[in-house]
C-alpha cells in the first residue's frame, strides 16, 4: 500500500513539474523587455503609457500559444533589438560576447607564458 | 620581461576603456525605431474608425504610397502636424491612413470637426495593441510606406515641413 501512495505522489509531483514548464511566465518576459521611453526601466517597472501597452500584447499572445522566443522575435522586428535586454548573438555585437572568452583566453596564455619562464625550484 | 608584459597589458587596458568611452559617449542615446526603414509591415488588421469593416493590407495595397498616421484628440504635437496632412491630402499619390490612438470616438470626431479631416480612411486603435504591430512606441507617429508595404520613412514625433517636403518629394519621384 504504502509503496503505491509513494508512486502516486511520484507521479504526481511529475505532473506538477511538467505542468509548471509549460506555462509561460508573462511577469519574467516583461522583465526581460526594455521600456523603449523609460530612462533604464524594463516593462515590468514601468506603468507608462508604452509598457502597459506592451503587456496587454504579450498577454495576448501567451493566450495565442506563442513561445517565449517567439514574442521576443516579434517584438525585436517592430523595434529592433534594443527592446530585449539580453540580445541575440550577430555581427555587429558579437565584440560583445566573444570578448570576455578572449580575454579568459589571453589571460591564460598570460599565466601559461609566465610560469613557463619561471625557473623551477 | 614580465614587467614589460603587465606594463603593455595594462596599457592596453586603459586604452581599450578610453575607445569604448569614446564611442559609447559619442554615441546618440535616444532610441527610436528610425533604422527600421525597409522593413515590410505584414498582418495588418485594423478596426474601421466608424463602419464594422477591418482595413487590411489589401487595402493598402491598392495606392502608390500610404502615410500611416497615428493620431489621438488629447495629443498635443497631433495638433502641431495637422496643417501639413492636410496640404498631404491634396497630393495625388499618397493614401492617408489616420490610426486614431487610444481615443474616446466623440473627442476624436470632434477634433476632425475643429481642424479638418485629412484622411482617405480612419481606423481605431482604442487599446493600443495595433500600434505594436507597428512599431508605434509614442505618438504622433507616421510610417510612409509604399505600395509593397516596404518602410520607406518613419517620422517619429509631429511632422514638420521639412519631413513634408521629403514626402511630396519621395512620392513624385
Amino acid at each position: 500500500m504504502k509503496i503505491i501512495i509513494i508512486i502516486f505522489y511520484f507521479f504526481l509531483s511529475f505532473n506538477n513539474l511538467n505542468a509548471e514548464s509549460t506555462v509561460i511566465d508573462s511577469g519574467k518576459i516583461f522583465k526581460n523587455l526594455r521600456c523603449l521611453i523609460c530612462q533604464g526601466q524594463s516593462v515590468a517597472d514601468s506603468n507608462s503609457d508604452f509598457a502597459q501597452t506592451i503587456k496587454l500584447v504579450v498577454r495576448d499572445q501567451i493566450k495565442e500559444g506563442k513561445t517565449e522566443k517567439e514574442i521576443y522575435r516579434f517584438l525585436v522586428e517592430k523595434y529592433g533589438e534594443w527592446i530585449v535586454y539580453k540580445p541575440p548573438l550577430n555581427k555587429g555585437n558579437s565584440i560583445l560576447w566573444l570578448l570576455p572568452y578572449l580575454i579568459f583566453l589571453i589571460g591564460g596564455i598570460m599565466i601559461f607564458i609566465l610560469l613557463k619562464k619561471r625557473p623551477n625550484g | 620581461m614580465k614587467k614589460k608584459i603587465i606594463k603593455t597589458s595594462i596599457t592596453l587596458f586603459f586604452l581599450f576603456i578610453t575607445l569604448v568611452f569614446f564611442i559609447g559617449l559619442n554615441k546618440n542615446s535616444v532610441y527610436d525605431t528610425t533604422n527600421l526603414v525597409g522593413e515590410k509591415l505584414t498582418h495588418i488588421n485594423l478596426n474601421h474608425f466608424s463602419k464594422n469593416l477591418k482595413i487590411t493590407e489589401q487595402d493598402l495595397k491598392k495606392n502608390n504610397f500610404n502615410l500611416i498616421n497615428f493620431w489621438s484628440s488629447w495629443c498635443g504635437p497631433c495638433r502641431d502636424e495637422h496643417p501639413f496632412l492636410l496640404r498631404l491630402k491634396d497630393e495625388n499619390n499618397i493614401n492617408l491612413l489616420g490610426v486614431n490612438f487610444k481615443d474616446k470616438k466623440n473627442n476624436a470626431l470632434k477634433f476632425l470637426r475643429e481642424f479638418g479631416n485629412p484622411y482617405d480612411l480612419i481606423a481605431e486603435d482604442k487599446f493600443g495593441k495595433n500600434s505594436v504591430n507597428l512599431g508605434i512606441y509614442g505618438i504622433p507617429e507616421s510610417i510612409l510606406i509604399n505600395k509593397d508595404l516596404i518602410i520607406i520613412k518613419k517620422f517619429i514625433g509631429p511632422i514638420t515641413e521639412e519631413d513634408f517636403k521629403y514626402i511630396v518629394t519621395a512620392i513624385n519621384k
